[in-house]
Order: C-alpha cells, then sequence, then structure tokens
C-alpha cells in the first residue's frame, strides 16, 4: 500500500458538518430558522462525495497518515489534529456519511415546525462531525475526543425534548452510564501513552509485540499488559455500543427523535465500540482471555437483547434491543478474531437497522403512538413503509440474498470454524439469535401492518385512562417510550392533526425516498462481501485485510454448507413461527405468555437489569449521597471547604489589601524589608 | 590619532528611534492635529520595526548586543508601542490631555526598554532602565488636572528612585569583586576566581533583584503598582504593565543566565519564596478589588509571578517559556485595557466592576471581547493565557519544581474568581444603566489584532514556541 498526501478532501470530510453546526447555531435563531436544513443537508451530503472520492483512493491502495494541525508538542506527547486514512476508516466514513446524509434529508419532513428545528440540525451536525474525526483520527486522543464528542451530542438529542422529564432523565441516563465505561476507557489511553509513550497508532501498533507478555502491577494485582490495556480500552466499547453490563441505555434512549435514534443509536455512534476494538486489533490479538472476554459479553448481550425484544411492545424499544443483539454479534465476531466479519456486519447493519428505525418513525408519524398494541393494518394505508419495512426485517432477519444474511453468515461461520476457545459455545448462542431475530422482527411487522387498525394514540389514550383507574403503576414501564413527537401536534401542520378523521396515511416523500434508499442498501450493500463459496469473492474482508488481517480457518467447504444451512434454516423457522403465532393463531401468543408467565415477566421487565442497579447502585448512591454527602460531607466538611477557603483567603485578601496603605514611605519601608529578607536568605543558605 | 567609529549597525534600531523620536517632538510643534503626530508615530515605529530583522552583533567593545534574545523582547516592545498609541488617541482626548509630546514620551521609554534588551554590560543596562523609567514616570503622571495622576507620578518617581539606589549598590558591588561591569567578563571572572560561594557576590545578586523584582512588580517589591497603575491613564497603565515588565524580565534573563550562570542554584532560590509571594498577592488581593485597573494591576503582578517559574528553571527551556509568557501577556493586556478604555467616557469614569454589570446585553460585542479577554488571562483553552501558562509549567515540571507548579497552578484557579467575575457581571447581572460606549477606529483596530492574536496563539501555538525557541540560540 503506498503512502498519500493528505488532500482537501480527505480535509473537508469532517470539517463541512462542521461549518454546518457552527451556521446554525449561530445564526440559526434568526436568520436560518426553518431553512436550517440547506446548510445542514448540503454540508453532510459535501462530506459524502468527499467520502466517495476518499474511498476512490483508498481503493486503489492508497493509504494517508498525515498530522494536519499539531497543537502542542511536549517531548513524545503530541496534542494535534491527524488524519489515518486506511480501508478500516474509509469503511466507516461511507456507513457515516451515507446514513448521515439520507437521514438528514428525512428529518426535513419528520422534524418539520418543530420549535427547535435549527437546534436540531445544529447538533445532528455536530455529531457527524464529531464520528468523522473518531474514525478518522490517527491518534487514541483524537479518538477520545470524537468519542466524548458523540457521547455529549447523544445526550444533547436523547434530551431533545427537554420538558419532557422521561427524555432528560434518558439522557441524563445514558451519559452516566457511559461515563462508566469512558472511565476503563480513560485509563485505557493512559496505560497506552505511559506503555508506548506515544498516542500515534502507527508508532504504537508498530511496537506492539514489545509488551507481549509483560506484566504490570495494576492496583496491587499482577497482571498482563497487553490484556489490562485491552480490557480498559473495551470498557469504553461496552459503555458505548451499549453491551452487558452497560446496556440499559439504549433503550430508554430512545425518547430522542426517530432520526436521532437511527442515526446515532443505531448506524453510527453506537457502532463505534466495534469499530474501537477492530482499530486496536494488535493490541486484543495479543491476549487471549480479553479476546474470549470481547466474545462472550457480545455473545451474552446478543442472545440476551435479542430473548427482551420479543416481549415488548415499544416500536421503537423492540429495535433498539434489536440493535444491542447485533451489535453483540459484532462483538462476537470480533471476539474469534474475525474482525473483518464484525465490521461487515457493522456496515450491513447501519442499512437495514437505519431503514427499519425510520420506518418505524414513519410509523410513529402516522398513528402517533409507539405502542404496537394500538397499531395494526397499516399495510393499506402505508405501502411504502410497510414495503421497506419488511426489506429491512428480511435483511435484519438473515433472509438467503439480502445484506444482512451474508455478513450474519460470516459471523456464525466464523464462530464456528475459529480457533478459539470460546468458539463453540458462542457459535450455538449464535444459531439462538438467528432463531430470535427473524421472529421478533416479524412479530413487530405482522403486528404493525397486517390485521385491522387498532386505533392509534386515540386507542392508546383511552386505554391508559381505563388502565390508570384499576391499577395505576403496573403498566407504567411500556408507556414511557414514546416519542413525544406525535403528541402536542399543534406545531405541526394540519394534515397531521385530523389524523382521527380518515386513518393514518402514508409520510410524504421527503421522508419515504431515503427510506428507499436505504432499502437499496439493506438488499445489496452485502453483495460486496459474498463468501467464495456461493460463487464471490469476499471482496470486503480482502479490503480490510491490510488492517485486520485474516483469521486462519481450518474447516471443510461440507462444514461451511452445512452451517450456513443450518442457520438459514432456524432464521426461516424463526420466521415462519413469527407468522404462525402473529397471522394464524392470534391469540396464542396471549396464552403462551399466560402459560409461561414468570418467563415473560422476566423477559418483559428485560431481566429486571435496570431494577437492580436501581437497588444496587442508584439507590444507594442517592441515600449515601443525602445521608452522607449531603446532611454530614456536604453541609460540614464541602461547605466548611467551599465557604471557608474563600472566606478565609477574603478575609486574608482584606488583610493583605490595608498594607496597601497609599502612603510611599510605607512601600519603601517593605522594598526594604524584602532586601533585608534576601540578605537573610542569602546568609542563611551559605 | 585614529579613533574608528563603532560599529554601528547593531545599535541601528534604537539610532533611528531616537532619532524619530526627536522628530515627533518637533512635529508636535508644526501640527496642530495630534492625531496625526499618533499616526506618524505608529507608521514610523512600524517601519523602524523593519530594521530588527537585519541587525545582529555585539557592538561598543561589547556593552551592547543585538541578538536573537534581544529582538525577540523588542518585537514585544513595538508590539506594545503600537498597540498603546492605538488606544491612545481617543482616550486622552477624552482626558483632555491631549498633548503630542505624550507619544514621543511613550518612544523615548521605549528606547530604554530596547537598550535593556540589548545591555550586555550593568551600566548599558542602568542607562536603558532610566530612560525608560524617567519617561514613564511623565507619563503616570499626564492628566496634570488629576491629583490621583500627578500622586501616583510622584510615588513612581520616588521608589523608582529608592530602587536604583538598590540597583547601583549591587552594581558597584560586582564591580568591586570582579573588577568588571561586562557581563561575560564577570562570568569568566566568577569561575575563574571559583567565587560561586562568595557573600559578597551573592550580596551583590540580592540587591539586583530587588530591583528588577521592582521593574517586573514582583513582592515585596510590588506596592508601588496598584496605586500607579489606578491612577495612571489607562492607556499607560497598558503600556506600563507590558512593556517595563517585559523589559524588567529581559534584563534578568540576561544578566541572571549569563553573568551569574555559575551561581544558578543560588538565585533561583532567591527567586523561589519571591515567586510565590508574588502570585500570593497578586491573586488574593486581586480577590477584594472593585476597581478594574486596580484589579488588573493585581493581576499583572500575579503574572509576573507566573513568568519568574520560567526565570527559576534556570535552562533555555525556562526561559523561552518565560519569553512566550510575556509576548501572550502584551497582547492579552492591553486588549483588556482597551476594552475598559471604551467604557471611559467624557463625565464616565467605567473604572468600577459595577459598571460591567449587564455589560452583554448593552453592549455584547464588547462584552464578548472583554470575555475573551478574562479567559485568556485565567489561562483558560483555547486562548494563549492557557498556552502561556502550559509551556511555563511544563518547563518547571521538567526541571523538577513540580511542587512549585502545583502552588501556581492553585492560586491560577483562585485567579479565576474575580477574572470570572467579571464576566459574571457582564452576562449574568442586569444593566442598572446604560453606559456609554467611546468607540473608535483605532482601539477597535487595537482591539481585533489583540483579539485575533489572543485566539491564534491559543490554536496555533507552535509558530510562537518554535520562534522563541529559535530566538535562544547562541545565548
Amino acid at each position: 500500500m503506498a503512502n498519500m498526501e493528505l488532500q482537501w478532501y480527505h480535509v473537508l470530510i469532517p470539517f463541512l458538518p462542521l461549518t454546518g453546526f457552527i451556521i446554525n447555531i449561530l445564526l440559526g435563531r434568526e436568520v436560518t430558522r426553518y431553512k436550517a436544513h440547506w446548510f445542514a443537508v448540503s454540508s453532510v451530503f459535501g462530506s459524502w462525495l468527499c467520502a466517495l472520492a476518499t474511498l476512490q483512493d483508498v481503493l486503489a491502495g492508497k493509504i494517508i497518515d498525515a498530522d494536519l494541525y499539531t497543537w502542542i508538542i511536549s517531548g513524545t506527547f503530541k496534542v494535534g489534529v491527524g488524519f489515518l486514512i486506511d480501508p478500516l476508516t474509509a469503511v466507516m466514513l461511507i456507513v457515516v456519511t451515507t446514513c448521515a446524509t439520507l437521514i438528514h434529508i428525512y428529518a426535513i419532513g419528520y422534524m418539520h415546525g418543530d420549535t427547535g428545528y435549527y437546534r436540531f440540525f445544529a447538533y445532528l451536525n455536530l455529531f457527524t462531525f464529531c464520528m468523522l474525526m473518531l474514525v478518522m483520527g490517527n491518534n487514541f486522543l483524537q479518538l477520545y475526543f470524537g468519542w466524548e464528542g458523540v457521547g455529549l451530542c447523544s445526550y444533547f438529542l436523547i434530551g431533545y425534548y427537554f420538558n419532557k422529564k422521561s427524555a432528560a432523565d434518558a439522557g441524563k441516563k445514558a451519559f452516566i452510564v457511559n461515563r462508566f465505561g469512558d472511565f476503563g476507557f480513560g485509563i485505557g489511553v493512559f496505560m497506552v501513552f505511559l506503555t508506548f509513550g506515544t498516542l500515534h497508532y502507527a508508532d504504537v501498533f508498530a511496537n506492539v509485540n514489545s509488551i507481549a507478555g509483560k506484566t504490570v502491577d495494576f492496583l496491587g494485582f499482577n497482571v498482563d499488559l497487553p490484556t489490562l490495556i485491552a480490557l480498559l480500552l473495551f470498557c469504553g466499547a461496552v459503555g458505548k455500543s451499549a453491551q452487558i453490563p452497560l446496556h440499559v441505555w439504549l433503550p430508554d434512549a430512545m425518547e430522542g427523535p426517530t432520526p436521532v435514534s437511527a442515526l446515532i443509536h443505531a448506524a453510527t455512534m453506537v457502532t463505534a465500540g466495534v469499530f474501537l476494538v477492530a482499530r486496536c486489533n494488535p493490541i486484543f490479538n495479543l491476549s487471549e482471555i480479553a479476546m474470549n472476554t470481547v466474545a462472550i459479553i457480545g455473545a451474552l448481550t446478543m442472545f440476551f437483547a435479542a430473548t427482551i425484544a420479543i416481549t415488548q411492545n415499544d416500536i421503537k424499544r423492540i429495535i433498539a434491543f434489536s440493535t444491542c443483539s447485533h451489535l453483540g454479534y459484532m462483538f462476537l465476531a470480533c471476539g474469534v478474531g474475525a474482525y473483518a466479519a464484525g465490521i461487515f456486519h457493522l456496515y450491513t447493519h447501519a442499512f437495514f437497522k437505519a431503514l427499519l428505525f425510520l420506518a418505524a418513525g414513519s410509523v410513529i408519524h402516522a398513528v402517533h403512538t409507539n405502542n404496537i398494541q394500538f397499531m395494526g393494518g397499516l399495510k393499506k394505508y402505508m405501502p411504502i413503509t410497510y414495503a421497506v419495512f419488511v426489506i429491512a426485517g428480511l435483511s435484519a432477519g438473515g433472509f438467503p440474498g439480502l445484506s444482512g444474511f451474508f455478513s450474519k453468515d460470516e459471523i456464525i461461520w466464523s464462530a464456528y470454524a475459529s480457533h478459539s476457545s470460546v468458539g463453540k459455545f458462542v457459535w450455538i448462542l449464535a444459531l439462538a439469535g438467528a432463531f430470535f431475530t427473524p421472529f421478533y422482527t416479524f412479530r413487530l411487522i405482522f403486528r404493525t401492518f397486517f390485521g385491522e387498525y387498532r386505533g392509534g394514540l386515540a386507542a392508546e389514550e383511552a386505554a391508559t385512562h381505563a388502565h390508570s383507574s384499576s391499577h395505576s403503576s403496573s403498566h407504567d414501564s411500556h408507556s414511557s417510550g414514546h416519542d413525544p413527537h406525535g403528541h402536542g401536534s399543534s406545531s405541526h401542520g394540519s394534515g397531521h392533526d385530523s389524523h382521527g378523521g380518515h386513518g393514518p396515511h402514508e409520510s410524504p416523500y421527503i421522508m419515504t425516498v431515503p427510506l428507499m434508499f436505504l432499502a437499496i442498501g439493506a438488499v445489496a450493500a452485502g453483495w460486496v462481501g459474498i463468501p467464495p463459496l456461493l460463487g464471490g469473492g469476499n471482496h470486503f474482508a480482502h479490503f480490510l485485510q491490510p488492517v485486520v488481517g485474516h483469521p486462519e480457518f481450518h474447516a471443510t467447504h461440507a462444514e461451511e454448507w452445512g452451517v450456513m444451512i443450518l442457520s438459514t434454516t432456524i432464521a426461516l423457522i424463526g420466521l415462519g413461527l413469527s407468522a404462525f403465532m402473529y397471522l394464524r393463531k392470534t391469540d396464542l401468543p396471549e396464552r403462551i405468555s399466560k402459560q409461561f408467565s414468570l418467563l415473560y415477566k422476566i423477559l418483559y421487565n428485560k431481566y429486571y437489569v435496570d431494577e437492580f442497579y436501581n437497588l444496587t447502585i442508584v439507590q444507594p448512591t442517592l441515600k449515601l449521597a443525602n445521608k452522607i454527602l449531603v446532611g454530614f460531607t456536604d453541609a460540614k466538611i464541602i461547605e466548611g471547604i467551599v465557604n471557608g477557603v474563600p472566606n478565609l483567603i477574603g478575609i486574608f485578601s482584606q488583610k493583605l489589601r490595608r498594607l496597601q496603605t497609599g502612603i510611599a514611605h510605607h512601600y519603601a519601608i517593605f522594598m526594604a524589608a524584602g532586601a533585608v529578607f534576601i540578605v537573610a536568605l542569602i546568609i542563611l543558605l551559605s | 590619532m585614529n579613533f574608528p567609529l563603532p560599529d554601528l549597525n547593531p545599535v541601528m534600531p534604537e539610532i533611528l528611534m531616537t532619532a524619530f523620536a526627536l522628530i515627533v517632538l518637533l512635529l508636535d510643534l508644526l501640527i496642530k492635529k495630534k492625531e496625526a503626530v499618533a499616526v506618524i508615530s505608529i507608521a514610523g515605529t512600524a517601519i523602524i520595526s523593519l530594521s530588527l530583522l537585519k541587525t545582529t552583533g555585539s557592538t561598543f567593545g561589547g556593552m551592547y548586543i543585538a541578538d536573537g534574545y534581544s529582538t525577540f523582547f523588542k518585537i514585544i516592545f513595538f508590539i506594545n508601542v503600537i498597540l498603546t498609541i492605538l488606544i491612545s488617541i481617543k482616550y486622552i482626548a477624552v482626558e483632555r490631555v491631549n498633548y503630542g509630546e505624550y507619544y514621543s514620551l511613550i518612544l523615548f521609554s521605549t528606547i530604554g526598554m530596547m537598550i535593556m534588551a540589548s545591555a550586555s554590560d550593568l551600566i548599558t543596562l542602568y542607562l536603558g532602565l532610566e530612560l525608560m523609567a524617567l519617561s514613564t514616570y511623565v507619563l503616570a503622571g499626564f492628566i496634570r488636572h488629576n491629583l490621583k495622576s500627578t500622586e501616583s507620578a510622584l510615588k513612581y518617581f520616588l521608589l523608582g528612585a529608592f530602587s536604583s539606589g538598590f540597583l547601583l549598590y549591587g552594581i558597584s558591588i560586582v564591580y568591586g569583586l570582579t573588577g568588571t561591569t561586562d557581563l561575560r567578563l564577570i562570568a569568566t571572572f566568577i569561575t575563574e576566581r571559583g567565587l560561586s560561594g562568595n557573600l559578597s557576590l551573592l550580596l551583590a545578586i540580592g540587591m539586583l533583584t530587588v530591583a528588577f523584582g521592582f521593574k517586573i512588580a514582583a513582592a515585596p517589591f510590588h506596592m508601588w503598582a496598584p496605586d500607579v497603575y489606578e491612577g495612571a491613564p489607562t492607556s499607560i497603565t497598558a503600556f506600563m504593565s507590558v512593556g517595563p515588565k517585559a523589559a524588567g524580565f529581559a534584563v534578568i534573563g540576561r544578566v541572571f543566565m549569563i553573568a551569574f550562570a555559575a551561581v544558578k542554584a543560588d538565585w533561583a532560590t532567591i527567586l523561589i519564596p519571591i515567586s510565590i509571594l508574588t502570585m500570593a498577592v497578586g491573586n488574593i488581593v486581586a480577590l477584594s478589588q472593585t476597581n478594574i485597573k486596580r484589579m488588573l494591576a493585581y493581576s499583572s503582578i500575579a503574572h509576573a509571578g507566573y513568568a519568574l517559574l520560567g526565570i527559576i528553571t534556570a535552562n533555555s527551556e525556562g526561559i523561552s517559556s518565560m519569553m512566550n509568557y510575556l509576548f501572550i501577556y502584551a497582547f492579552m493586556n492591553i486588549g483588556a485595557f482597551a476594552v475598559i478604555i471604551m467604557l471611559r467616557s467624557e463625565g464616565i469614569k467605567g473604572e468600577d466592576l459595577s459598571d460591567y454589570e449587564g455589560l452583554s446585553k448593552t453592549h455584547p460585542l464588547a462584552a464578548a471581547l472583554m470575555l475573551i479577554f478574562m479567559f485568556s488571562l485565567t489561562g483558560i483553552p483555547p486562548t494563549a493565557g492557557f498556552i502561556g501558562k502550559l509551556y511555563v509549567f511544563m518547563a518547571a515540571i521538567n526541571a523538577g519544581y513540580t511542587w512549585l507548579v502545583i502552588v501556581a497552578v492553585i492560586f491560577s484557579a483562585i485567579s479565576a474568581y474575580f477574572y470570572l467575575r467579571v464576566v459574571m457581571y457582564m452576562y449574568m447581572r442586569d444593566p442598572k444603566t446604560e453606559l456609554p460606549l467611546t468607540t473608535s477606529f483605532t482601539n477597535g483596530l487595537a482591539l481585533a489584532v489583540t483579539t485575533a492574536a489572543v485566539l491564534i496563539i491559543g490554536v496555533f501555538p507552535t509558530m510562537l514556541v518554535e520562534f522563541a525557541r529559535a530566538a535562544l540560540k547562541g545565548f
């Protein structure tokens, strides 16, 4: 691979969205207002064009590793902006800019008439900038900057409807949960610097073998250095990519507007963790423990999130759990050494998951509720949304020939064929996941688009009203996830207000056209990675090989066929069972949930993880904060210090000030005293 | 008898400046419009500054040297003089002291600073120092009809004379010990005769420290500063807080690093308590000030304490970080004064903190600029003030003074209180009365330059850092 100079269009990729952000945040309130999308969309579209040009460079075998700007240099410690553009970055650039462009366009329709229109687009642009800085950086510090930047934007956008308590709480939750992960990540970056004396990827990865087998004293334990660094970095990935045990923020994050869920909480930001692991693969490869941890955490998240998804009723939460689950697949792949397969799934997932979210947004836009119990029969009202939803569902479920099929099959096969000591274990879980994904996705589709229309918002309000009179608090968990977009629709055009009269209707073209483009991606994006077994060349894996290498498999073609047929059959069974339960025997789900009410309740309440955290972490922390910190430490010690020190300094200040008498010979005396002090010092020292 | 003319090339900028200052003094008699004198002064200074590019070497038998170090400081002086004149033009008219000799005095004072920066002999040094000081005494009392102004000039003069006494005492001891006033010869003499532990030598260093400490307003020789800064015309306060301070540091750097190189450890030990005391007094007393000029006087004392850290390290990294610091300080401090000057108008002093209440609502641009300068003085990135502190602290840590940096950082945190209090007044409070702003093109230009410099150095610091490092080559 040849090196290449940094070109202007490489630099424009992140900075165009930044420009859009600056224009809208400064001029949004007075000038751009409801034209904010012109700057926002054109800047992101420009990034996309530049990303295509960049992809061409990379396809031509060029690699760019250049420092654009250095802020501070101190010895080997450098703070600045630099870009590393290699195949991995190129893939991420295409994913981020394509999804961002389509979602920006979609948001024009979805956010139409919202009072914070310019603010929304400004944050969305800022997010895109941070995400691009994250994937393009050539050093850990820039990665960290982008990492915190996307986290901040995510916080802004989850709490976009900040008047709504649940949205503000969800934003806070996402931020706090991520702090746990980022704490480890930050220490990890420090460890990298302490170990290698530099933060540049190229220098770190070139010397990575020098730390193999070294141990270090960490909190009194003698631990393997590569394992320690890899696991600390992985902490950040667990938080950002919503893996067990830090997955709890993602479902709540659905409080944000749907385009945000699609862009940040499905296609791009949450995949940053996978990118991190793939980028740092030279470090992870040194530690079997770290690799197995990644694989097992991924597999467990994939399995548990999928099982939760089958019982949920909030359309966006179902997709959110599905996202958790698919991110688990990606980590599973990375954990068994098949980084290319993980990134491949990241790439296909971006398309079908963004599509699922945006289509769900289109549905919510029409029925003004998130609860699938009050949807149904939308097929005839919203044909385009229906069509793309099915395409996305099939792709997500791994239906042969679609994008999702190739990437998921690659992962399942890699898990089976790898030398990883946990390979077979995660393989079993991956197969189980292959059953659940089509099952819950099509449960969602059947409940939403088939059957009779069950009344939308009006019906839901009636139901919650009736509910709240009998047992008020038992069901609040499923009504908390509503997109407030539908409510308070006074700001909406008059066409949306009168939905009660003539039922839901299809969304405008500004929303459906981006859906169609994403649908093309959901079908065809995976065709670049068709395995040789099916007559393809797996170009995707070859493309990434210089960065992430290629795992060595020793398995026969027959086995590969067998695994593929097995996983496909399982997926089709899942789909079929879903059809059977939700189309044919529609009373069956109810009966099953009654029969296995304990299991159902556990799944419905997401294994009570939130409750567990509430009991073990949140409540004790609050109690500690209230009783000890506020009551004692805060009132006595902290306030004592916080008020006392300034008071003391203030008193001191007043006293010292009085020395300034304004009389010249007093000043001369002080000078003389100073001279005497210096002389005394000299005599004392010599 | 053959009496060869010394090489005048190294001293050419000073010769040109002297001639120019005299011309300006004469022009004042011919030109009625004093603004024209100001414009000529700026233009002439700017043209003469180009002569800095070509002058290197030493002359007058080694009494005078033009090197990278002196050139760097002279650039600060030129920036200082041009920015000061820019902010003065409208201001001295408002104060009704629009006399032409104002500009020539500023120029003469600057010549004094230039001589100080280039002095490689204690006598040359004294010459420059007095030229600078005498001109500034007059400038401090320039508002003749104002008691505070004349009082401050008198105080400055009396205490300045006192400090000159210390300086001459120190110089005479050094001469008595070594038989020379040439800095390099002093250094050679000290090493050759093994004078490093000599009590008289240390005593001389102590006396010089007092005199130089007075010039940079280091505690406990700082007491003139608040009174003089408050009483002097605001433009001159800006001028004094940058120029003479930088000149003082230039002299400390050269004398201590070259003449007393052999006793680095000793003078560093003397400077450490002074630096701590300076940071403490500056930052703590600033807390209880309500007059913003007085507050900035204490702030200026505190900044001298930070910059002293660079000297204490006694290595080239520290000296170059001190140079950076002063370069950056020139812009952020004059910028802050340029905002203060805008609030002074006919009949309104506009110096009290309460005058800044709600400024963001009445004059949002002025408030935003003040915010930038206050952030920079506090040392918040991405402003230049952060860069200045960072490099000084880094140099001190690398030289093993970690504990001293911790002390400096604590005082720096305290300083945030009084700098950000100005911001709080501007942004969090409602305006009581709407103060008029005295705006002018030249003041606006000064603000534009200082703001741009504060932000550009903050974002692209490497150029300045490399420049300062390069300037120290061959020092």
